[in-house]
């Protein structure tokens, strides 16, 4: 091991918080962010059935404002803004001209002209110069607010009727992917939106970043949830909810050699609003038969846990493909996990297996998402 | 969590109890609580050979896959099958929930390993990097 000193990780205003109440705390993509709090497993299981907390500021925030933003939000973005109402956000993807991603991001539409991109943390820079540079041509001007905001994710079936304590926003009316700006803690003109990265309902909150104001609202979100047996989580939780609820990560199943085709989000790339960066080269590949991968869910069959980077293997043990995820799922209590197989063998029900530490192990390609919240019956 | 005296440990956090040439192995506290939640065990089987600082089996947190490293060669008398069920038993009683017993080829390789006191210096240490 190498004894020079690791480059000073980045922290949220939160850090303190987090430290000062007994969090596992990692680097994850050069920010020093908790892992756990009370354990994975309870953590990941209240966001299923009550209500979690999480801090999410590392996410980056990049404002697209002016005249051209709309133009300009088209031009490096694969779905359609068209589509947006003000106050409605969409899932999206930056793409290189290649066709393969830059980030997955939400595109929030705050008023005309005027776009909230949410950009993952350990992407940062990369995206904020990509936008920049991108958006250059257009008449718009591109502003950087990652830092000004601590993002708290409040998620589960509870997490409405908890955060109605906190605002008199009708909180009903927040549609899934919508958004509105309230009084929450007291702090007026902020941003509730019903998005997360958990599979469950739930909320995230845009909320000022100064310490203080940070600590405060935390504070205040787990007291009010505490009726509900809130508990504060982390980003072990966090990875096994978006898991489950098969949603991608960067750097796992979507990266700069992988296009929307093959991650199967081609629902969200609407080639036919007009030429934008990656949408030659992925009409291409349209026209070319398709991609020659694809993302597949499977469900371990064997004793085994599939990990990020194994091997995904043919009955007769050629490999045939890699896993991008891999975890023991808590809530379904299965072990489950994402990975790339040639788009001929990619049928459900097929049986393959995955090395595991030099022996087959047997496992079964599956729909995914693995889970699907239970449909709210009123 | 108190560190058993009468143990010795291992740089790579396991533990050995020792009485003769009958040796007891698990993973420290130190150990689990880095792992996290332990959701699977992979033992050998009774009859197998280990050897002194080799990989002998794993253990699976939700997050992660960690190997074990055997604390002193021999051969394994018994494997604590509770764990196949309940492998969160590590977790709770970390010095108490053994994973194999061995019956030891050289009882002198324990003199290597680390008392009690030096392992608590170890993770402190390793702890605070």
């Amino acid at each position: 091991m190498s004894s020079s000193a690791p480059p000073a990780l980045r922290q949220t205003p939160l850090n303190a918080m987090h430290r000062r109440m007994g969090a596992k705390m990692v680097d994850f993509g050069g920010w020093d962010m908790p892992v756990e709090y009370s354990g994975l497993i309870a953590e990941h299981m209240v966001v299923r059935t009550g209500v979690g907390l999480f801090d999410v500021s590392h996410m980056g925030d990049i404002q697209l404002r002016g005249p051209e933003a709309f133009d300009a939000v088209q031009h490096i973005s694969m779905n359609d803004a068209s589509k947006l109402q003000i106050g409605q956000a969409h899932y999206s993807a930056m793409l290189y001209p290649e066709g393969t991603f830059v980030d997955d991001v939400i595109v929030h539409k705050l008023g005309e002209n005027d776009y909230l991109i949410v950009i993952n943390a350990g992407t940062r820079e990369k995206d904020f110069q990509w936008i920049k540079q991108n958006a250059k041509s257009f008449h718009c001007h591109v502003a950087n607010y990652s830092d000004y905001y601590t993002q708290l994710a409040i998620q589960g079936p509870r997490a409405a009727e908890m955060l109605a304590k906190l605002t008199k926003l009708d909180l009903d009316a927040i549609k899934p992917y919508w958004f509105q700006w309230g009084t929450v803690c007291g702090l007026a003109n902020t941003l509730v939106a019903r998005t997360g990265y958990t599979g469950e309902d739930g909320f995230e909150i845009y909320v000022p970043s100064d310490v203080p104001t940070s600590e405060r609202v935390w504070n205040e979100v787990l007291e009010a949830g505490r009726e509900f047996g809130i508990l504060p989580c982390g980003l072990g939780a966090r990875n096994t909810l978006r898991l489950e609820s098969a949603m991608s990560l960067y750097g796992h199943e979507i990266s700069e050699t992988i296009n929307p085709f093959e991650a199967r989000l081609d629902r969200f790339l609407k080639l036919d609003k007009g030429d934008f960066l990656g949408s030659e080269a992925l009409k291409k590949v349209q026209v070319e038969g398709g991609p020659k991968r694809k993302l597949v869910g499977l469900e371990m069959l064997e004793r085994g846990i599939a990990r990020d980077g194994y091997s995904v293997l043919n009955l007769s043990g050629e490999k045939i493909g890699v896993v991008t995820s891999g975890s023991p799922a808590p809530y379904l209590k299965k072990n489950i996990a994402l990975a790339y197989v040639p788009v001929e063998l990619a049928t459900i029900d097929a049986e393959v297996a995955v090395e595991i530490r030099g022996n087959p192990v047997k496992a079964k390609i599956v729909p995914t998402p693995f889970y699907r919240r239970p449909k709210k019956t009123i | 969590m108190a560190y058993p005296q009468n143990y010795k440990y291992t740089r790579e956090h396991e533990w050995i109890e020792a009485a003769g040439n009958h040796g007891t192995i698990g993973i420290t506290d130190y150990a689990q609580n880095s792992l996290g939640d332990i959701v699977f065990v992979d033992a050998p089987k009774v009859g197998a050979t280990v050897t002194k600082g080799e990989v002998f089996g794993s253990v699976e947190s939700v997050k992660a896959v960690s190997d074990l490293y055997s604390p002193a060669s021999g051969t394994v008398t018994e494997v604590n099958e509770a764990l196949k069920d309940s492998p969160e038993k590590l977790n709770t009683e970390a010095h108490s929930a053994w994973i194999i017993k061995v019956e030891l080829s050289n009882p002198g390789e324990l003199d290597a390993l680390l008392s009690a006191a030096d392992y608590e210096q170890f993770i402190a240490e390793e702890g605070g990097k």
